[in-house]
């Protein structure tokens, strides 16, 4: 009987977050303006790692520095910055690790060879396959 | 050939299985440390956090010695589960400079008075936005800034009781 009052009282409480009581930035969860720029943006955001929710992006995450993270940006763009020019800053500061978008780096090599690969051995395969029904 | 071929299909199942078999039984490894490691220290200038410590910013943790710049907040439970050890840091003659981050300064008030205070000087970071620069990912960190103004060491987490000797010998090397 105790076991299941714990286990509905469980049920019944709410997470606790240990995030700040501050209202979030200004352009934590407003658009720019003008829509060009809000694009831009929100490209950005969807390719930057949030560093608390570490599988999200910071454009989907609810953490208070992702919030953060969101409205620096959103500034930085509206200051005329270009997003490639803040990804580096920020892989400068937290490693590739930070970024979604893969890169030409020779670690990724493999990821971009194999589609090829594939490609090439589907090709060989398939001309074996014609050449033999020729054949038959 | 096609004898050996017939087994192929089998050979990468089980390559791909031991892949990813081996990448869940990793433990995981959530740290993410600054790249500035190593580096000069971000310029910056932030604003008081709290009422009776000055404000903080870039060039003053820069005085010849080195010196630890703390990443708190009053709102983060293992911040507070930290404090004891930096007042032993303090008392071990370690001169020590903070940065609230998304804080309020009634807030950092009553944290201070609760938990104790071993701050020279306290920054606000209202929005992340030193945390960023410093490549910073949580609270609370720690940083070792040598006399020059090199970030020397970067502590993610609180500073366990088992650190302290640890940190003091870095404190040292950053001399």
């Amino acid at each position: 009987m105790k076991a299941l009052f714990a286990l509905l009282a469980l049920m019944l409480s709410a997470p606790v977050f240990a995030q700040s009581a501050l209202p979030p930035a200004p352009y934590a969860d407003r658009q720019i303006a003008d829509p060009a720029l809000e694009r831009k943006a929100k490209a950005l955001m969807e390719t930057i790692r949030c560093l608390t929710c570490q599988s999200q992006s910071i454009a989907d995450s609810n953490a208070s520095m992702a919030a953060d993270m969101r409205s620096q940006i959103r500034e930085w763009i509206m200051a005329g910055e270009e997003p490639e020019h803040i990804r580096t800053w920020l892989i400068q500061r937290y490693g590739d690790w930070v970024s979604y978008e893969p890169t030409a780096d020779p670690v990724l090599w493999p990821l971009w060879g194999a589609p090829l690969l594939l490609i090439g051995l589907g090709l060989l395969l398939l001309r074996g396959r014609i050449k033999g029904r020729n054949r038959s | 050939m096609r004898k050996l071929l017939i087994w192929l299909p089998l050979a990468l199942f089980l390559a791909f299985f031991g892949l990813f078999a081996s990448g869940l039984l990793k433990p995981d490894d959530r740290i993410i440390t600054s790249k500035l490691v190593g580096q000069r220290l971000p310029s910056f200038s932030l604003p008081a956090a709290a009422s009776d410590r000055p404000a903080l910013a870039s060039a003053q943790l820069v005085t010849g010695k080195p010196r630890l710049l703390n990443i708190f907040a009053s709102w983060c439970v293992p911040c507070a589960a930290e404090a004891p050890q930096l007042m032993a840091l303090k008392q071990a003659g370690v001169e020590i400079d903070a940065i609230a981050i998304r804080d309020a300064r009634a807030d950092v008030d009553q944290f201070l008075n609760r938990y104790g205070n071993p701050y020279s000087r306290i920054g606000l970071d209202a929005r992340s936005s030193v945390q960023i620069a410093l490549g910073s990912s949580g609270v609370p960190e720690s940083f070792i800034i040598d006399g020059k103004g090199r970030i020397a060491y970067q502590h993610v987490g609180d500073i366990r009781a088992d650190d302290v000797a640890m940190i003091l010998q870095r404190m040292e090397e950053a001399r």
